[in-house]
């Protein structure tokens, strides 16, 4: 029982990014009919946000302290931190220690930026080329940011730590009435955990309740009709694409303290995430979501020792293997829209 | 459908279908219109000439570095070559985009390994063995992929290529050799050939006795150039690939999968069931990738599961689409020009930049350095996908298309517009 609740949480934090890039990719599908191959570069941007900030906050000056010597007997230099000196000795030490966090707020506009000018200046021009089309340029983009990131940051993973605050595990075994030990979870997959829920909530609430979700949700029905009454519709599909790319981006943001990021990593998850889509239904968002979470934690069972035992390898293979299975038993995939891509 | 004729690089105006067909029927030498011939012809002395062609710099030149007329290159450059046609027929013909073919390539090169392992080291077994497993496996991914279309072809084929990497980087590795790779043995069988070669070796790879890394190299002048047994055998095996290719391309098979990319339920109407064309369409590539694979290990004895990760058949797409989708010199020239680049300019480091743009004075020079080195060298990845983003915005036809468009400029020939529209045409009714 108490291998089965790990094994659960364990898929919640992958679960939580895959739903959050099927997300975001169901949402441009569904909106502008584009299949984006470049989603996967907008969250290893999104992770590289947060490196960026992690980096900028310890850009530091060097100060002779003659009060100390290094092992030479030469007065030591200090490294103090500018964020230090503006906002004080406590303050700019939680600030450095707290950078990937405040990385949200740093990442938002960037995100939208980064999604607005990729949708004006290249999708625009492929809503009337097909599929395959749509595939190639996006994928040809993927290289380009992945490359222009490696240019920057190099080819290794970037350690950036969780806040302290959040930094080891808790103990969820003893919560629920296990010996203790037995259910160790890190802090921050669980933080990750709970982000991705209120983002994917807002993003659903965003669609359900606001005015302006309801003419996207109009568009992603009936197009040329929101158009016909005289709504702007580009305008909002463009919008969306920008929150589209702010969700991945902050999914990867937070993505940091749980495994340093490297330039390709976008691709490592983009692979999976359109299985995620496929799976879920095209064009539909609750879809996608469910099947991240569901395929998230389909793989961390199907890592378990028993698991592997019994069947070598299905923990390498499981997703592929599900959506396989679905795809030719559920055209539609979980939930798909009835008419979206069925052939 | 006027459109046969575009398959072609040649430049002359498509003339009305029955008529020209009629003609073409005449004069058939080896089963191939002049036109055809005059292309393999043409692609035949290119490959034969190749170490020297690729080779224009003296050896101790500033430009040898651009000298790509090394075996190991041109070998790559006819394998690449094989893989990308054999894509084309699949991808090109009927528009399905596959992103799981490396996985044939990989299915192949282990094939063809394990014949080196057992019977012996003729590349001969290597070869039909490759040939057969990719094929074999093929039939299987093809079977069942091909019961969707669209875009969920393209992720079947793709969750079958990645289950095909992980487990034969896990699981498999008894017969994969998981992450050494599956490498050659002293103490392998070799049922018919030695286990040992007779100087204390492993044999190596060989054509009825000619050693595959076999060399000559020609002093001239300045000049060196060098043949390679294994280049020409691969040479010999692409020409032969590249005319079933023409055939397949000029055969009702053919039109049959233009017809299903054009319109699949016109085509279901019709009465005429899609289904076994689609798959032997799929069977063909990936018996042409399997090729490809038993001819890269007959090169090097050896064979790793990272070359059926999904980016490696996301490079064959890449080349298919540079070098121009649907034409049949395309997919050789995009494999040859994305394999030069990975070799060569690849090779480009900041000290031969600065070599070069030591004639400015000091600050243009660094500043021109600054601005060139990341898209050469370790970021050539970034000049190719700026590349094929280009020519997928602009070109859709790929390089071909561009040759064709450049030729129409100097020609000034109207009649050759009626060429280069109907190419852009059909591109873009690829996909669905």
């Amino acid at each position: 029982m108490d291998a089965i609740i790990l094994q659960i949480l364990n898929g919640l934090d992958k679960g939580s990014a895959y739903a959050l890039i099927a997300l975001g990719l169901t949402l441009i599908f569904g909106t502008l009919g584009v299949v984006n191959f470049a989603h996967g570069a907008l969250f290893m941007i999104g992770a590289f946000c947060a490196v960026t900030l992690s980096n900028v906050f310890q850009i530091s000056r060097t100060v002779i302290d003659e009060t100390r010597t290094d092992f030479l007997g030469n007065p030591l230099k200090v490294e103090i931190p500018y964020v230090v000196d503006w906002f004080g000795e406590s303050a700019g030490a939680a600030i450095i220690d707290w950078a990937v966090p405040l990385a949200i707020l740093f990442a938002i506009p960037i995100m939208i930026t980064v999604g607005f000018i990729m949708e004006r200046g290249l999708i625009k021009h492929f809503y009337k080329r097909p599929h395959a089309d749509q595939i190639l340029v996006t994928f040809g983009l993927a290289i380009v940011l992945q490359e222009v990131i490696k240019y920057f940051y190099g080819a290794n993973p970037i350690p950036t730590p969780a806040p302290e605050a959040f930094r080891g595990s808790f103990d969820f075994g003893t919560m629920l009435g296990f010996e203790a030990n037995q259910i160790l979870y890190p802090y921050w997959r669980l933080v990750y955990f709970f982000f991705a829920a209120i983002i994917i909530a807002g993003v659903f609430a965003f669609l359900q309740f606001t005015t302006f979700g309801m003419v996207v949700r109009a568009g992603m029905a009936d197009r040329e009709t929101v158009g016909l009454l005289g709504i702007d519709i580009d305008r909002r599909f463009t919008i969306m694409f920008g929150l589209a790319a702010a969700v991945a981006g902050l999914a990867g943001v937070m993505y940091v303290p749980i495994s340093p990021p490297n330039y390709h990593m976008g691709m490592d998850f983009l692979v999976l995430s359109f299985v995620v889509v496929v799976v879920g239904g095209m064009g539909s968002l609750p879809g996608a979501v469910l099947a991240g979470f569901l395929l998230g934690i389909l793989e961390s069972f199907a890592s378990m020792r028993e698991v592997i035992a019994f069947i070598p390898g299905i923990n390498q293979v499981i997703i592929y293997l599900v959506a396989v299975v679905i795809l030719l038993t559920l055209p539609r995939g979980l939930m798909g829209r009835k008419g979206v891509m069925e052939d | 459908m006027t459109d046969q004729t575009i398959q072609t690089i040649s430049r002359d105006p498509a003339p009305t279908a029955p008529a020209h067909r009629a003609k073409a029927r005449e004069s058939t030498v080896l089963g191939l219109t002049r036109k055809d011939l005059t292309l393999l012809i043409v692609v035949a002395i290119l490959t034969v000439f190749a170490p020297f062609i690729l080779n224009p710099f003296p050896a101790d030149s500033a430009l040898a570095q651009f000298n790509a007329g090394y075996p190991d290159l041109m070998q790559r450059f006819v394998i690449f070559g094989i893989f990308a046609i054999g894509f084309n027929i699949l991808f090109g013909l009927t528009g399905y985009l596959s992103f799981g073919h490396a996985a044939f390539l990989g299915v192949g090169s282990f094939a063809g390994v394990w014949m080196f392992k057992l019977l012996g080291m003729n590349v001969l077994y290597a070869i039909v063995a490759s040939v057969a497993f990719a094929g074999l496996f093929s039939v299987v991914v093809g079977f069942v992929s091909l019961r969707r279309s669209g875009i969920y072809f393209s992720i079947l084929t793709l969750a079958f290529a990645q289950m095909s990497f992980a487990l034969a980087y896990s699981v498999l590795t008894p017969i994969t050799g998981g992450e050494t790779g599956l490498q050659l043995a002293k103490t392998d069988p070799r049922i018919f050939g030695q286990s040992i070669a007779d100087d204390g070796n492993i044999p190596v790879p060989s054509f009825f006795g000619l050693e595959m890394r076999d060399s000559t190299t020609l002093y001239m002048g300045g000049w060196e150039f060098t043949l390679n047994v294994g280049y020409y055998l691969c040479a010999v095996v692409m020409l032969v690939a590249f005319y079933v290719a023409i055939r397949i391309f000029r055969s009702p098979f053919a039109m049959m999968l233009r017809a299903v990319k054009s319109n699949q339920q016109r085509m279901n109407y019709t009465g005429l069931n899609p289904k076994p064309y689609m798959l032997a369409a799929f069977v063909i590539s990936g018996m042409y990738a399997g090729l490809a694979g038993g001819l890269m290990v007959s090169m090097d004895p050896l064979a790793g599961a990272e070359r059926m990760q999904w980016t490696a058949s996301g490079e064959v797409v890449l080349m298919t689409i540079l070098g121009g989708a649907g034409t049949l010199i395309g997919p050789v020239l995009g494999a040859g020009f994305i394999k030069y680049f990975e070799n060569i300019f690849s090779k480009i480091n900041q000290a031969t930049l600065e070599g070069w743009f030591s004639v400015f004075p000091d600050g243009l020079s660094d500043l021109l350095v600054t601005l060139v080195y990341p898209f050469v060298g370790k970021g050539w990845h970034l000049t190719l996908g700026i590349l094929f983003m280009l020519v997928v915005i602009f070109l859709p036809g790929g390089l071909v298309q561009g040759g064709q468009k450049l030729a129409t400029v100097f020609r000034r020939d109207k009649n050759a517009n009626a060429v280069e529209g109907p190419a852009a045409d059909q591109r873009s009714q690829a996909g669905e």
